[in-house]
């Protein structure tokens, strides 16, 4: 399968529904002739997607705030600096030389957009958290418990009337927006007083503001991913999807109600997960023209061994996950969930999914347990702990990858190499340079 | 063991197996329509977080049994603590002082609210001093409250260099050889143990709790 080449506003015969009009900018490459390099590169990563032996053992290269380690800047100035993060990520990429590059500005350069937004779920650089911090998530209830019935009954309206007021301050004042359903005949035309109304006009001119500043970030990473796929880098994350139980449990009910959900409102839970993949895969399909990689990145919380119980798990964790990962195979995209922490336990309950159409990225779990369960049915990434990337000496690292190369590449699985949750953040040049040399000497 | 009447035996078997209605209910007229002793509630409360902890290490139950047993406690002593007569709190014994926070720089505070618990529920006297603590809240809380164990908390890889921190200021503070530092968290093995300068690191709540009896035993 190759990278998606086409100008993504070439796709636009008819624009989806829910975004009419919508004047982002795509993410996506532009127009440009078959690249020899990137198509190896893409082959090699394809090959391990296929369970086919690629011609040596591919690597990922996915960073947080290591770029601001590595150019000697803070991590307010990553999230603000969008040339800066762009000149660094095409220096770190050019000499790491990995088989998977990372949209960086996606995934930390948003500084001017939380701004615009007033995003209030999480504490970034200048703004709870010093300078020289990463940002992190606060971990709340957005939604209650006596508020589900509103969400089954009506998402959207959900969304207008509570949540997203809740969680961003530019949609305060646009509260009015959700009780438009129901209106019919007159009634449509004397709700346009609604959108006179001060307090929506200014939510809505916020909005704008912010949907420029959104034009400005898809715009910024269509040019370092056009910049890196010249370069001959794939790209290793296309698109963001999150499981129906996480999507609940970490941004509408927080962790813990979460837990006690499962005790008290156990059927709502399950109808609210049933929802939330409706809502994801159709939020996937309508971002899917505008995607540069069909890699779907889903970063996977609740489903390690501590967190619930394997009865739990196979009821509420995994059946919606499972449809939401062959919904996404079903759009011709590759699910790439990463499992964070140790998931050892669930190993024989997610192989459930058809073979050759998934990359499992592990964080904790230990990857030669999971060629064995599951390499005959997913592509493997990761395997690079954090703990040797960052307290070890180079050695350490070399000796790292010798193990996964000679434990889990050599004897068939179809590895990505790559560090567990991205290289950490304070790993030492020296050690990260270390790791994609072993990779070469090892496994080529 | 302390003969039980049935609706006590009904009470610490419902709290047990997270039956929160019918337990919540049952506490309630214990206390307040049949004025039952709440010293007596609270010990039922404890008798059946033993048996959770222990379904907790058989690896029957999970954290979102000692989440809603959490709850369940908190809520049953709410009603009761008022109902405590003067001078009838009789303070059980404790098996040590624990000191525990998430160092600076991180937020997070599942892992250490459930520690937390765990060693409440197990006899010891838990100092819980919240997230994102700077290294010099937690030398006054030191000398404050003058723990037998530390606790750090941390789930983020900056979390390593706080803990090493933090431990490096205890022993150039000239107290480090008073306690014992456990480290816990999402990304915490033996290297990073070794890095921090902490003395063990628990993979999860019940080694936190053994650590300390161990240690704790040990000085006594």
């Amino acid at each position: 399968m190759q990278p998606t080449h086409q100008a993504p506003l070439a796709h636009h015969g008819a624009n989806p529904p829910s975004i009419a009009g919508t004047a982002v900018a795509p993410p996506g490459p532009p127009v440009a002739p078959p690249n020899p390099a990137l198509q190896a590169r893409w082959q090699r990563v394809m090959d391990c997607v296929a369970l086919r032996e690629p011609d040596r053992m591919p690597t990922g290269l996915f960073m947080m705030f290591w770029p601001a380690k590595y150019g000697g800047i803070s991590c307010r100035q990553q999230m603000y600096d969008q040339d800066k993060l762009c000149e660094l990520t095409v220096q770190i990429t050019r000499e790491l030389d990995p088989d998977l590059c990372t949209p960086t500005p996606l995934i930390t350069g948003f500084g001017n957009l939380l701004d615009a937004t007033g995003y209030r779920q999480i504490e970034w650089p200048g703004h709870g958290v010093p300078d020289d911090r990463p940002f992190q998530y606060l971990d709340r209830e957005y939604m209650t418990a006596d508020e589900y019935d509103e969400f089954l009954f009506d998402p959207t309206g959900f969304y207008y009337a509570k949540y997203l007021p809740r969680v961003a301050a530019a949609f305060e004042g646009s509260q009015a927006i959700a009780s438009v359903a129901g209106a019919s005949y007159f009634d449509v035309i004397y709700n346009s007083a609604a959108f006179a109304n001060p307090a929506l006009q200014a939510s809505m001119a916020r909005l704008n503001t912010a949907g420029q500043e959104a034009g400005r970030l898809f715009a910024c990473a269509g040019r370092l991913m056009g910049q890196l796929a010249g370069m001959g880098y794939p790209s290793g994350v296309g698109g963001f999807a999150i499981g129906p139980y996480d999507n609940l449990g970490d941004y509408f009910r927080g962790a813990t109600a979460m837990m006690k959900d499962l005790y008290r409102h156990p059927d709502k839970v399950l109808a609210a997960m049933e929802k939330m993949k409706t809502l994801t895969l159709r939020r996937l399909a309508m971002q899917k023209p505008m995607l540069s990689s069909p890699l779907i990145f889903i970063p996977v919380h609740w489903a390690p061994d501590a967190f619930m119980s394997q009865k739990q798990f196979e009821r509420f964790w995994w059946p919606t996950f499972r449809e939401l990962l062959l919904g996404i195979i079903d759009m011709d995209l590759i699910p790439m969930p990463l499992w964070e922490a140790d998931c050892t336990k669930r190993l024989e309950t997610i192989r459930d999914v058809p073979p050759g159409k998934c990359i499992y990225w592990f964080e904790r779990t230990d990857m030669v347990r999971a060629r064995e369960v599951l390499g005959d049915v997913v592509a493997l990434r990761g395997g690079m702990h954090p703990s040797v990337m960052t307290m070890g000496t180079p050695d350490d690292v070399d000796a790292a990858v010798r193990h996964l190369v000679d434990n889990v590449y050599a004897k068939g699985g179809r590895l990505i190499l790559d560090t567990a949750f991205g290289i950490p953040d304070e790993a030492p040049v020296e050690n990260v340079r270390a790791m994609y040399r072993a990779a070469r000497r090892y496994a080529s | 063991m302390d003969h039980r009447t049935p609706d006590e035996q009904q009470l610490v078997q419902w709290l047990a197996d997270m039956n929160e209605d019918d337990a919540l209910a049952l506490a309630r007229r214990m206390l307040l329509d049949e004025h039952v002793n709440p010293m007596r509630v609270l010990e039922l409360c404890r008798a059946a977080m033993d048996i959770v902890g222990q379904r907790f290490e058989e690896g029957e139950y999970f954290l979102p049994e000692l989440v809603l047993a959490g709850e369940m406690l908190d809520t049953i002593g709410k009603m009761a603590k008022p109902l405590i007569q003067q001078g009838d709190s009789g303070a059980s014994r404790k098996l040590g002082r624990v000191l525990i926070g998430t160092v600076h720089g991180d937020l997070h505070d599942i892992g250490k609210n459930i520690v937390s618990f765990m060693l409440d529920i197990n006899g010891f006297e838990v100092k819980d001093i919240g997230i994102d603590v700077p290294v010099q809240t937690f030398i006054d809380e030191v000398e404050r409250f003058q723990p037998d164990v530390v606790g750090l908390s941390g789930f983020l890889t900056l979390a390593f260099d706080s803990m090493k921190e933090t431990i490096a200021a205890f022993e150039q503070a000239g107290m480090r050889h008073r306690f014992k530092v456990m480290v816990g968290g999402g990304q915490i093995d033996e290297t990073v143990r070794a890095y921090t300068g902490a003395d063990a690191y628990g993979i999860n709540a019940v080694e936190a709790v053994n650590l300390c009896r161990q240690w704790t035993a040990a000085a006594a």
